[in-house]
C-alpha cells in the first residue's frame, strides 16, 4: 500500500517537474532557433549597414533602426495609456466598487480581453484614425498614436484582470489594520494594499506590456507602416513601422534562406531580447525592493 | 453535368498577403461529364489543369475557370493564388501546368528553369492599368509622371505645389512584396529608367492591402494612392496622367491602355512549361476568345484583343 503510494508520488512529482522545466526548454529552443536563423544576417549584412535609417529590403537597404524606434514609440505610448487606466480600473474593481458592480465589471473586462485584435484593428481604421486626423489636425490618422491607443486597449484587460487578482489576494487584516490606525481609504490603498500586492501588480504590467510589444495585426492596420525614424518630438503623431508588423508583412513572400529572410529573423531576435530585458529589469526591481522591505521588518 | 464549387474565401475583408495564399482562393472546380441523374462517370476521366500564381490575377483566373467548365466540362481546373513568384516557382518545380504572373519572368528564374530542363513560354492574356487615385474632395485631377515621381519620392510634400490646396500630401503604397509596388517603383518613380535609383520616401505609408489604401483615400483628402484599375471603386477620383509636361493628360480606360497612350499599364501573363499541348493549349486559345476576354473587361482589366 505504502509502496504504491510512494510510486505514484514519484511519478506525479516527476511529471510536475517535467512540465516546469519544459517551459524553460521551449523558451531556450525558440531562442536557439532565432539565433540559428537570425545570426547569419550579421555575416551577410554588416552591422554598420543594419544600424542605418533606411528600411527598403527589396533594394537591399536593411537599416533596422526605424523599426526599433517605431516599436519603442508605439509600445511606450501604449504603456502610458494602459498602466494608469489598467491599474486604476483594477483598484476600483478590487477596493472601491460595491460587490454587485464588481461581479459585473470583472467578467466584462475579461470579455474585452477576449476580443480578437483584428476586430479592434477594424475599429481603429474606420473610427479611431479618421477621428484622430480631424481632432488633432494631422495629415493622416494612421499614426503611432492610433497604434498606441489600440495597444493600450488590448493591454488593459490583461493588466486589470491580473492586478485585480493580486490586490484581492492581499489579506483582509492588512486593510483592517490600516483603517484601524486611522488611515483614509486612499492611504490604505496607496500605502498598504498596493505595495503588498506589488509583485502581482508588476506581473500584470509586464504581461500587459508584453502583449503590446508583441501585438501585430492591429498595429499593422493602423500605424501606417512607414519606416520613419521615430526620434522627433512629434513622432507619436506620425506614421511608424513596428518590428512585428514588418515581420508579419514581409515574411510571407520572402525567399527561404535569403538575406532578407535572415534579417527578418534577426529582427525577431532583437524583439525577443527587448522583451527579455524588460522582464529581467522589472523582476530585479521587485526582488531588490522585497529584500529591503524584509530587512526593515526583521 | 454538375459542377462542384468549393469556394474558400477569407471571411474577413481585410485580406492579408499571407492569408491570401492559403485562403483567398482555393477553388476546386470539379465537373463531370455525365448527364444529370446519372452517377459520376468514371469511364471519362477529366483532364485536370493546375493553375497558380499572381494575386492580382486570381479573380480573373477563377472567373475564366468557372466559365470554361461550362463550355468544356471534360476539363477540371484548379486555381490558386499566392503571388507571381509562387506561381513561377511551382511551374519550375513541375507542380502546375499554368503559372499566372503580373510581371515578366526574371532572368534568375529563367536560369533556374533551364537547369531543370523547363522552357517557360510566355502568353499575354490580359492587361492591367494602374490608376492613381485621390479623394474626390481633392481639386487636383491631372498630374505628369514626373510630378507623381516627385510626390512619392518626397520632393513635393504639399498639394499646392501640384496645383491643389494647401494640404500636406500623404502617400499610400502597397507593401514592398507586392508586384504592383515593384511595377510602380520602376515605371513611375524611376520613370522606366533602369539607372535611376529613386526610392519611395520613407514617409510613404505601406499598407498591406488594396482595401486599406482605398479606405484611407475615401476618408482622407490629403491622401494619394495607386491600385489596379479593376479594384478602384467609383466614388474615388482617378487622376489623368501625362508622360511629359505639355503632353495631353490621359485617363485610364480600355481604349487608352490598348493604344498605349495611358503610361502606367502592364501586361498580365500566363506561363507554360514549353509550348502548350492538348487541353492546356485549348484552354489558352479559349482565353483569347471573345467570350473569355469579355470576362476580362467585366472584372475591370483590359482585354488584349
Amino acid at each position: 500500500m505504502e509502496k504504491s503510494l510512494n510510486w505514484r508520488e514519484y511519478v506525479i512529482t516527476r511529471l510536475i517537474k517535467a512540465s516546469g522545466y519544459s517551459a524553460i526548454l521551449f523558451v531556450a529552443l525558440i531562442f536557439l532557433f532565432l539565433l540559428k536563423e537570425g545570426l547569419p544576417a550579421l555575416g551577410e549584412v554588416s552591422l554598420s549597414k543594419l544600424l542605418t535609417t533606411r528600411w527598403y529590403p527589396i533594394e537591399n537597404y536593411f537599416g533596422i533602426l526605424p523599426l526599433i524606434t517605431g516599436t519603442l514609440v508605439v509600445t511606450l505610448g501604449a504603456a502610458l495609456i494602459a498602466i494608469p487606466f489598467g491599474l486604476g480600473a483594477a483598484i476600483f474593481i478590487a477596493e472601491v466598487a460595491p460587490r454587485w458592480l464588481r461581479e459585473l465589471l470583472k467578467p466584462l473586462v475579461e470579455l474585452l480581453g477576449g476580443l480578437p485584435s483584428v476586430v479592434l484593428g477594424f475599429l481603429g481604421i474606420l473610427v479611431l484614425s479618421p477621428s484622430l486626423r480631424l481632432l488633432l489636425n494631422l495629415p493622416t490618422g494612421l499614426t503611432a498614436l492610433a497604434g498606441s491607443l489600440l495597444l493600450g486597449a488590448i493591454a488593459i484587460p490583461t493588466i486589470v484582470s491580473i492586478a485585480e487578482d493580486a490586490l484581492d489576494a492581499v489579506p483582509k487584516s492588512y486593510r483592517e489594520g490600516a483603517l484601524a490606525i486611522g488611515a483614509t481609504a486612499w492611504q490604505t490603498i496607496w500605502r498598504v494594499i498596493l505595495p503588498a500586492a506589488r509583485s502581482g501588480v508588476l506581473t500584470a504590467v509586464m504581461l500587459g506590456i508584453g502583449r503590446a510589444l508583441g501585438e501585430t495585426m492591429a498595429v499593422m492596420m493602423v500605424t501606417g507602416n512607414a519606416p520613419v525614424m521615430a526620434t522627433r518630438w512629434n513622432s507619436l503623431f506620425m506614421p511608424a513601422r513596428t518590428m512585428t508588423a514588418t515581420i508579419a508583412a514581409e515574411m510571407g513572400e520572402v525567399a527561404n534562406g535569403s538575406v532578407h529572410y535572415h534579417v527578418l529573423f534577426l529582427i525577431g531576435l532583437v524583439l525577443f531580447l527587448i522583451s527579455l530585458a524588460v522582464n529581467v529589469t522589472a523582476s530585479t526591481v521587485v526582488f531588490r525592493q522585497k529584500k529591503r522591505a524584509e530587512r526593515i521588518l526583521s | 453535368m454538375f459542377i462542384l464549387v468549393w469556394l474558400v474565401l477569407s471571411a474577413i475583408i481585410w485580406r492579408m498577403k499571407r492569408a491570401a495564399i492559403c485562403l483567398l482562393a482555393i477553388v476546386f472546380l470539379v465537373s463531370c461529364s455525365s448527364p444529370a441523374g446519372q452517377p459520376v462517370s468514371s469511364t471519362q476521366p477529366g483532364v485536370i489543369i493546375q493553375n497558380k500564381g499572381s494575386d492580382t490575377m486570381v479573380n480573373l483566373a477563377l472567373a475564366w475557370a468557372e466559365r470554361y467548365q461550362q463550355v468544356n466540362p471534360q476539363v477540371n481546373l484548379s486555381v490558386t493564388g499566392g503571388g507571381s513568384g509562387t506561381g513561377i516557382a511551382a511551374l519550375i518545380n513541375g507542380t502546375v501546368d499554368i503559372a499566372n504572373a503580373s510581371r515578366q519572368i526574371k532572368p534568375e528564374e529563367l536560369d533556374e528553369a533551364k537547369t531543370k530542363g523547363i522552357d517557360p513560354v510566355e502568353h499575354v492574356v490580359a492587361r492591367d492599368a494602374i490608376a492613381v487615385i485621390v479623394n474626390p474632395e481633392n481639386p487636383v485631377s491631372q498630374l505628369t509622371l514626373q510630378q507623381i515621381s516627385d510626390i512619392y519620392s518626397g520632393k513635393i510634400t504639399n498639394w499646392k505645389e501640384a496645383g491643389g490646396q494647401d494640404r500636406p500630401i500623404v502617400c499610400l503604397s502597397r507593401e514592398t512584396n507586392s508586384g504592383t509596388h515593384v511595377y510602380f517603383l520602376e515605371t513611375v518613380l524611376r520613370l522606366g529608367d533602369k539607372k535611376n535609383k529613386t526610392l519611395f520616401s520613407t514617409e510613404t505609408l505601406l499598407l498591406p492591402s488594396s482595401e486599406g489604401i482605398i479606405n484611407e483615400i475615401r476618408l482622407n483628402p490629403n491622401a494619394i494612392g495607386y491600385d489596379g484599375l479593376g479594384y478602384v471603386p467609383k466614388d474615388l477620383k482617378v487622376i489623368a496622367i501625362s508622360k511629359k509636361a505639355g503632353e495631353s493628360y490621359i485617363l485610364p480606360s480600355i481604349t487608352t491602355v490598348n493604344d498605349n497612350t495611358y503610361p502606367i499599364a502592364r501586361d498580365l501573363y500566363m506561363y507554360t512549361a514549353g509550348q502548350p499541348q492538348g487541353a492546356v493549349a485549348a484552354y489558352l486559345e479559349w482565353i483569347l476568345s471573345k467570350d473569355a476576354q469579355d470576362i476580362v473587361a467585366q472584372l475591370g482589366f483590359v482585354p488584349v484583343k
